[in-house]
This record gives C-alpha cells, structure tokens and sequence, in this order.
C-alpha cells in the first residue's frame, strides 16, 4: 500500500489534464440542456394537445423515460442506433442521450410551469382574438419562465452530475480522464478526489447562478421581443 | 441466443439489482432521518457535520461517490469488496438527498399542532414522535418514492465496478451476441416493470399511513 499521504506533485502534474477534461464535461452539459429544454417543450407541448392517444403516448413515453437508468439508455443508443444505420460519435450520443433523459423531467416542470397560469389569462387572450402562437409568446411564456427557473436549473445540475456516466461509451470526460490516470500510476487518491472536488465547485457555482439568473428575472414578467 | 435464454440471464442480473436495492434502501431511510432529525435538532457541531455530509453527497456525482469508495479508501487501508462499495455508495447518496425529504415533511407540519403539544406539555420527544412525526410521515411518503425510483436507476452505476447486475449482465451479453436490441429494449423494460411496481406500491404505502390521521376528525 502506498499508505496515507497526499501526493502535491502528483496532484499538480495531472490537474490540467483533469482541467481539460472538464471542458469536455461542460461541453456535454451545455449542449445536453439545450436540447433538453427543446425536447421538454415538445413533450410538454404534446401532453397539451387535444389529441387524447398523442397525449396518452406522450405520457408513457415521458415515464418510461423517467423510470429507466440513464446509463442503460446510453448503451441502448450506443449500441443499438447503429444497428438502424445511424452511427453517433461517444459525444453526440452522450448529448443526445442526456437531452432525451431530461428532457422527460422538464418536460413536467415546463407543463406545470404552463398549467400555473391563471385562466383568466387564457381567457383574456382568447377575448383578444390573439393566435395561439401569440397567446404562448406574448402573455404565458412571459409569465411562466420565472417560476420554472429554479426547477429548470437543479435538472441542468443533475444532469451535470450524471456526465460521468458517459465514460461508459469511451468519452473522454473529467471521470474517464481520473481512471485512465489512476490506472496507469497506480494512484486513484488524487485524480478521483480532485474530481470529486471540481464537481462539488462546479455545481455550488451553478446553483448560485442560477440564484442570481431567478433574482435578475422581474416578477411580474417580461416581454419576449 | 434464443430469446429464452438471454431473458434467463438478464433475470438472474435482477435479481442482483433487486439485493442492491433491498440493502441500500434500508441504509438510505436511516441516513436520511437520522442526518435529517441532526440537521434539524442537534446541537451545532453535529449540525456541522451533518450539512457537510448532506452538501457532499449531493454536490458530486453518484458515479464518482462510487468509485472514490471503491478505488481510493483501500489507499487508506480499507479494502471493502464491490458489493459493500455499491450499497454504501448508493445508501449514502440517496440517503443525503432523504434528509431534505425528512426536514421539509417537518417543517411542512403547521405551526399550531407544535403549539397546541407545547400547550398540552408534551415532552419534546413525544412531541416529535407522537404529534409531529405521524403527520409529517405521510407527506414524506410520494417524495421517499421517487427517491425508491432514482435508487433504483442509480443501481445501474455498479455495473461499472464489475458488479453482475442487470445493466452489466446486459452489457456481457451484449458483447458476445451482438443482439443488441433485444437485449437492451428487455432490460429498458425491467426497469421500467421495476419502477412502475414501487410506484403502486408507494401509492398502498400512502393511502394506508393517511387513514390514521383522519381519526381527529380535523383532517379530512
């Protein structure tokens, strides 16, 4: 055993590596919420719509979604897409495996988000004789982002914590950069605790932001042009 | 394979997965009340700690939760084999994000019924067990669920410490007969089968702890 010591060498000799493994691990975050959030708004969209099987579909498929392990989802793409002839890159079915999976949890923030507007807004909007695109875009958006905010972010962190799970399909993130470190200097203390420490910063940072981005936000709605 | 066989397989990783969840719920339900009642009562220095384990445990990734107790703590002269490392790492995960489930459910509780106990001269402890707890239970019920569901799902992460639980019995099978998409859409399903059972039964859970409380004829 090479005992109970903290190795500072050690420690800074692989930190840039960690360090630009995070780019990775951001990289996959960003574009993961993103499609998260449009895939959310179609979901939420879907359950909306008048068609009752649409609806009903677009509710087991959500829960589905929601029950099943994010990893097993990610082989299932890694895997079996190319079997339909659709070969994605690790980053890419990353990507498009997080977005899917948070997508089904938005997609209920975003609908209570919708259904927690008063309907004497509806209504109004409907007095007016506005489209049901302007009734989205003019009068609920405006009113609902601000309360789906805090729900959105702690998904997006939650999200950013599940990235490490892409190292399973070979993407080279924070997590797949610790073991392959780990493994060949025979030392996991450092590469996996400076890891674990960068998350820990990161998602506190995070969870600040988007503090400041709710605060930012004026209560009583704001216009989307 | 024939379909027969690959489902025999991926059973017996179920069954794996079910032991996990079996061993870690337990340790999960005992964190959270025990780090969610400090949190809220203990004097300050356990206070402390028990903000430090709630903050660390949520702050960083289950996955990585897992491999540090597995990979790192044999560097401090404990080596524990996979299956311990897998329901410590879980049990303690869920188990941060429970002591939230636990304080809110109390505070959630309104303020007369901790007046009227104090009005009544209950002691503190029979005001917590007798008067608080019994209501706050039930309000803990839907959000401990969920909890059930994302343990559930989180067990997939063992397979990646070589642990032979559905995800990895899946993947083995994967690699030697390239059957993918059986394989994977059958496990998808067990899941979902497994999800969907703790929801149902989570909902008996609940209509069966919220019939006592109807009895003051307060609530109805």
């Amino acid at each position: 055993m090479n005992g109970f010591h903290w190795d500072w060498a050690f420690t800074w000799e692989v930190l840039p590596m960690i360090l630009s493994a995070a780019k990775v691990t951001l990289l996959a975050t960003l574009l993961g919420s993103i499609l998260a959030i449009v895939m959310g708004l179609v979901f939420a969209l879907l359950r909306r719509s008048k068609s009752r099987t649409l609806c009903i579909s677009t509710y087991w498929i959500v829960e589905f979604i929601r029950s099943t392990p994010l990893l097993v989802q990610i082989f299932f793409l890694y895997y079996v897409m190319p079997e339909f002839g659709v070969s994605m890159s690790p980053l890419a079915t990353g990507v498009f495996a997080l977005g899917l999976h948070y997508g089904a949890y938005l997609s209920e923030v975003f609908r209570s988000g919708i259904d927690g507007i008063e309907k004497g807004q509806w209504e109004a909007a409907r007095a007016l004789n506005l489209t049901i695109i302007d009734t989205y875009k003019d009068i609920v958006l405006p009113q609902a982002i601000r309360p789906m905010i805090p729900a959105t972010g702690n998904y997006i962190i939650a999200m950013f914590k599940e990235t490490p799970q892409l190292s399973a399909i070979t993407l080279l993130e924070m997590l797949q950069m610790a073991k392959i470190i780990g493994s060949e200097n025979f030392r996991y203390l450092e590469p996996f605790t400076l890891v674990g420490i960068l998350y820990l910063v990161f998602s506190l940072l995070a969870a600040y932001g988007i503090h400041q981005v709710e605060r930012r936000f004026p209560k009583e709605g704001f216009s989307l042009k | 394979m024939e379909f027969g066989e690959i489902v025999s397989v991926l059973l017996q990783g179920a069954i794996v997965t079910i032991q996990i969840v079996a061993m870690a719920l337990p340790l999960a339900v005992l964190m959270a009340f025990s780090f969610g009642l400090i949190r809220l009562y203990a004097p300050a220095p356990f206070k402390q700690i028990a903000i430090i384990y709630i903050e660390f445990f949520r702050g960083t990734s289950a996955l990585i939760q897992l491999y540090w107790i597995y990979f790192v703590l044999p560097f401090f002269g404990i080596t524990i084999d996979a299956m311990t490392a897998a329901v410590v790492a879980l049990g303690l995960n869920i188990g941060s994000y429970g002591t939230e489930v636990v304080r809110g459910a109390i505070q959630s509780v309104p303020k007369g019924q901790y007046e009227a106990s104090i009005a009544l001269n209950f002691t503190s402890s029979q005001r917590l067990w007798r008067i608080i707890m019994p209501q706050a239970l039930v309000n803990m019920i839907p959000p401990f669920g969920n909890l059930a569901i994302e343990l559930v799902k989180a067990t997939s992460l063992v397979s990646l410490i070589t642990i032979g639980d559905l995800t990895f019995k899946a993947k083995m099978l994967a690699d030697t007969t390239l059957q993918v998409g059986e394989i994977f859409g059958v496990v998808l399903l067990f899941y979902f089968v497994m999800a969907q059972f703790l929801v149902f039964f989570i909902r008996r859970l609940e209509t069966h702890l919220s019939k006592g409380l109807g009895r003051g004829g307060l609530h109805s």
